[in-house]
């Protein structure tokens, strides 16, 4: 779907993007990680054609990046925002219709989503009559009329209120099923996590880390359980193959030093203690970026 | 291409659609129409506004009596009694002002007062010192034995009228009237540029803290979105300048058709009586009278001509100048922070409009006047007053190809700091920063 390829991008003071090389599949939703200020809005821009990159280049759906594909994309900014003082149904149409879309079928869209999202008594309200919820919505349906085929959402869920961000999600996982590839762009990772097939984490204007998600994390494994455990204690009575890394009242982490399996922990444990939990410690995206990022340093 | 349209279309349905917008196009000339009621009726019933008035004279020389004239308003009385009897007299009565002569001997000024309980008018003061003037130098005349024959053919009137000596034979020149209408040409270009021009850079600045500039441009290429706003607000002016000419010429016209009709008469007959002349003199006057002489050039104006310099250099000027607003406003957060970059741009045409009020119509050909003509950026203004003096053919298209030339330069710097500009937060700018922007890929 999209090849980015040794995109590189300097500004006057600093370089934003340094050789930054990944793939997203085509109907996979995409999470773009890495905190402020690392260059994911830079990539974005580049991806949307608003500015260019000093070298590299992007392919998507097998040709290089053109105009033409404009109207392929549709781009939700971390930064939003309407015309204040124009009529709601009549900027839907605008944005839809720069986008490409004939007259008659923007409207036939607009209102479709108007009456999906529950907006039909908006249509001749302006923008500085709605809430900031209500504005988000509206942003939402102006991003994806034009039925995108690769959506971009920066930030999405910032400014959303848990009833609408739910809203939002499931229009988003819907569109997703309907064959849309959605790239997410945050900072803040858990949100994404647990949506996002692939990811690729930027730091530091580099791409540190990419690829599926689960992978990641598999190979981030580091063979540590936490068991809950009731009544007694181990008292020591632990062999040489595993070390207690932690340990409290009624939960502790152990990790295996060899290649043993799950199965052979349990069996040493069993004589010793009564367990309620067991349960392997996966690293969460968070913590596989936390350690990256100081392995790098 | 059709994208540019439809920002066109926005930018233009928007603002026209604004009830500032129709406010403002229909209360000019409506403004225009009452100011122009107005002036005609202050000239044909402006005396009338006081109400009759009578004066007693009280004269002192012995030369006055009976040489002052009574007219729909004004009624002379003459009163034989002594200054302080008349004064007595005057505050019993219901008479509104008393004059007081004082006997004429061979001084060079003499002193005339007026008493009365309410301030009179400066009208009524100078006509009566014109009138005493004019008495007491036909009395000395006549004491030198100067016969009022030849007293009444003493003024003679003079008219110059400026001929231009061409390859085809004399033609009537007509400086005065084209100057006027170049002049007001050049008031509209100075003034659309400025009204319309920040517009543009408003209009920027709102999609820049409204955020939505990000959006647009995910659709459209920056260039476009620019061009689009400044092509949208110049069609708002046209559209606006169109419907004031049509207005006023409309709304004049009834109100000439209803007033001028019937006032006319009466304008003749007070400015007759007011300054004493026969019917005779009224029409040398009106003959060879600046009104009269105006009128004969007005026909003699090559309206297409001046109406396409008009457009031309309107256009020219405005495209070249908006682009440089739209660059201004698209390098600040905020309207507090254009100053700085304003004056720049805001001197040049400033200057312009003020050398084509106070040097142009001295010096039509001078340096000076030539090559601000010729420079793009006070040209749409200079030029526009030069043109009354028939400026020569190559020099006027060397005036327009620069001034092409200049607003497709200024087009193209303003698109590349543009560009950049509206993706720049928080960052106060200054000038090296906008010429590092040029250069940007």
């Amino acid at each position: 779907m999209l090849k980015i390829k040794n995109i590189v991008k300097q500004y006057a003071q600093h370089k934003a993007l340094d050789d930054v090389s990944f793939e997203i599949e085509k109907g996979s939703i995409f999470g773009l990680l890495g905190p402020n200020g690392a260059g994911k809005t830079s990539l974005i821009r580049i991806i949307n054609q608003i500015t260019a990159p000093d070298s590299g280049e992007i392919i998507f759906q097998g040709e290089k990046l053109n105009p033409n594909h404009i109207s392929k994309i549709g781009y939700l900014p971390e930064e939003r925002g309407l015309y204040k003082k124009m009529e709601i149904g009549e900027q839907i149409l605008y944005l839809a219709r720069l986008k490409g879309l004939s007259s008659a079928d923007a409207t036939l869209k607009v209102k479709y989503w108007f009456e999906k999202l529950e907006m039909k008594d908006w249509w001749k309200k302006k923008v500085e009559e709605l809430s900031k919820g209500m504005q988000q919505k509206v942003q939402f349906v102006a991003t994806v009329l034009h039925e995108p085929e690769l959506l971009i959402l920066d930030e999405p869920f910032t400014g959303f209120d848990p009833v609408n961000a739910e809203i939002i999600t499931n229009e988003i996982l819907e569109l997703n099923k309907k064959g849309t590839t959605i790239i997410f762009s945050t900072h803040r990772m858990e949100s994404v996590e647990k949506l996002c097939d692939s990811i690729a984490l930027i730091h530091k204007s580099k791409k540190v880390l990419d690829g599926k998600v689960t992978e990641i994390r598999n190979s981030y494994r580091s063979q540590t359980y936490e068991i809950g455990f009731s009544a007694n204690s181990l008292n020591g009575n632990l062999p040489s193959d595993y070390s207690l890394v932690s340990t409290s009242n009624n939960k502790m982490t152990i990790k295996m030093n060899s290649n043993t399996s799950s199965n052979d922990l349990l069996k040493a444990l069993i004589p010793y203690v009564e367990i309620t939990s067991f349960e392997e410690i996966v690293p969460s995206i968070n913590d596989i970026f936390i350690q990256t990022v100081t392995e790098n340093n | 291409m059709n994208k540019i349209l439809l920002i066109i279309r926005r930018e233009y349905l928007s603002r026209v659609k604004k009830k500032s917008f129709i406010v403002l196009t229909f209360v000019v000339p409506l403004l225009i129409m009452i100011m122009y009621a107005g002036v005609i009726f202050l000239i044909a019933d402006g005396d009338k506004l006081s109400g009759p008035r009578s004066i007693v004279v009280v004269d002192e020389s012995g030369i006055f009596a009976n040489q002052f004239k009574n007219d729909a308003t004004t009624t002379y009385l003459y009163s034989t009694s002594d200054i302080e009897t008349a004064k007595e007299e005057f505050k019993n009565s219901k008479n509104d002002f008393l004059l007081q002569i004082p006997p004429i001997g061979e001084e060079k000024r003499i002193r005339v007062q007026i008493f009365s309980e309410k301030q009179p008018g400066i009208g009524l003061v100078s006509s009566i010192g014109d009138e005493i003037e004019n008495v007491i130098r036909d009395k000395k005349l006549l004491d030198a034995n100067i016969d009022t024959a030849i007293l009444n053919n003493l003024s003679t009137k003079v008219s110059v009228d400026t001929k231009k000596l061409t390859e085809d034979g004399e033609k009537d020149a007509s400086t005065i009237a084209t100057f006027g209408i170049g002049l007001v040409c050049a008031f509209l270009i100075y003034l659309f540029i400025f009204l319309y021009g920040v517009q543009v850079m408003r209009g920027v600045i709102e999609e820049k803290t409204n955020r939505i500039v990000e959006v647009i441009i995910s659709s459209v290429r920056p260039f476009q979105l620019m061009m689009g706003k400044i092509i949208g607000i110049a069609m708002v002016g046209l559209t606006q300048f169109l419907l004031w000419v049509i207005l006023s010429v409309a709304v004049t016209s009834v109100v000439g058709a209803v007033f001028v009709g019937g006032a006319e008469k009466n304008i003749i007959e007070n400015v007759q009586s007011s300054t004493g002349v026969t019917d005779a003199e009224m029409q040398a006057v009106q003959e060879t009278g600046v009104m009269e002489k105006v009128m004969k050039e007005l026909g003699t104006i090559n309206f297409p001509f001046i109406l396409g310099c008009f457009i031309f250099y309107f256009l020219g000027g405005y495209l070249m100048y908006s682009a440089l607003f739209a660059a201004i406003g698209s390098a600040v957060d905020n309207e507090t922070e254009t100053q700085q970059f304003m004056l720049p741009i805001t001197i040049p045409l400033i200057f312009a409009f003020i050398i084509s009020v106070n040097v142009v119509p001295n010096a039509p050909d001078s340096a000076l006047a030539f090559w601000l003509s010729i420079i793009p950026l006070t040209s749409p203004v200079v030029m526009m007053v030069r043109i009354a003096y028939e400026v020569p053919t190559w020099e006027l298209l060397l005036s327009m190809g620069l001034l092409i030339v200049g607003f497709v330069f200024t087009v193209w710097i303003a698109g590349r700091i543009y560009r950049t500009g509206i993706l720049m937060y928080g960052k106060k700018v200054t000038f090296k920063e906008l010429g590092k922007w040029l250069f940007y890929k």
